[in-house]
């Protein structure tokens, strides 16, 4: 959350704003995610890792950005071997989200 | 300095507003999430800067660059630091900031694109329609290719795939004959055969139930022959 209220520089009504568009688009990257990687569409999926590692590390979590970017260059490749670990990710990512 | 966002990710667009209307230097008109909106609303307004995402899906950053004749000064946005030299190949291209962004590292880009030397002319989006319908884009190998269309001679379909046959090199496209025929002018192409979509412009001569193309000889349905000698200019 630091990167959040860094930028917001105390502006409450954009924080909740921001808060309010990850709420609504995290879910929806994740179901499209988890979608290709059963399609073992891996391109696919790693278009949307890259998206996702953006709100990953504006979360302020960055160690598993770090993943992130080697997984989606590894999906890139055809390589899904680390799935379950992004899954984790994703999971802790929306249960945050939603406690704010 | 007016200016847009262009970017798939709504919260990439929320954050880049909130430092478009911190920045005393610029104005914000708009944002859209994928560049044909933009290339929409940029018929209609003059813009002097567009922050822009590289990775969207379907037209990427670089794509949308190349369908504007003068673009505006531009600031790439992304989240990948591997396209940075690709960047400054664009004289448009102010600078290349990566997510996450911080407002100190973007009110410096706004500074570069304010000492920027202006277009000449503001974008020629006449123009660059005009080279837009021209040009087809195709998804090879993770790359979009473009694809001069009045350099198609024949288009093959070969099972999941589509051959193009250029008067350059020839292409083999995840796709089929039916998307293909929507993107392409009708007036000049024909789909002669359920395997073959021709560029009528090209025909060298037509014999019976085949037609001579380039150096290829292309099956005519005996359905579709009438359709075809009806678009030539027959003496």
């Amino acid at each position: 959350m630091s990167y959040i209220h860094q930028i917001s520089d105390g502006d409450k009504e954009f924080e909740t704003k921001l808060l309010r568009v990850i709420k609504k688009e995290l879910p929806e990257e994740a179901k499209i995610y988890s979608q290709n990687i059963s399609k073992k569409n891996y391109l696919g999926a790693a278009s949307n890792v890259h998206k996702i590692k953006h709100k990953i590390i504006i979360l302020g979590l960055p160690k598993s950005h770090e993943f992130a970017d080697n997984y989606e260059n590894k999906l890139r490749s055809g390589i899904a071997k680390e799935e379950a670990k992004f899954e984790k990710i994703l999971q802790q990512m929306l249960i945050f989200i939603d406690k704010h | 300095m007016k200016c847009i966002i262009i970017d798939d990710e709504e919260m990439a667009r929320t954050i880049i507003e909130q430092f478009i209307k911190k920045n005393p230097h610029i104005e914000f008109v708009g944002e859209f999430s994928n560049a044909m909106q933009a290339f929409k609303f940029l018929q209609q307004e003059t813009i002097d800067l567009i922050f822009l995402d590289i990775h969207m899906p379907d037209f990427t950053g670089f794509d949308f660059i190349q369908t504007l004749k003068n673009p505006p000064n531009i600031i790439l946005t992304t989240s990948d630091r591997n396209f940075a030299i690709e960047a400054f190949e664009y004289d448009c291209i102010v600078d290349y900031i990566v997510k996450p962004v911080s407002q100190e590292r973007f009110d410096k880009a706004v500074q570069k694109a304010l000492n920027f030397k202006a277009p000449e002319n503001p974008q020629d989006i006449t123009t660059s329609i005009n080279k837009a319908e021209n040009d087809l884009y195709v998804n090879i190998d993770r790359r979009l290719i473009k694809i001069d269309i009045p350099t198609i001679y024949l288009i093959e379909a070969k099972g999941d795939y589509i051959l193009i046959k250029t008067s350059e090199k020839n292409y083999t496209v995840h796709s089929t004959l039916k998307k293909i025929e929507e993107k392409l002018p009708e007036n000049v192409f024909f789909k002669i055969h359920r395997s073959y979509i021709i560029n009528t412009q090209k025909i060298i001569d037509i014999e019976d139930n085949s037609v001579l193309i380039e150096k290829f000889v292309v099956p005519v349905s005996r359905n579709n022959k009438p359709e075809l000698l009806k678009r030539l200019n027959l003496l």
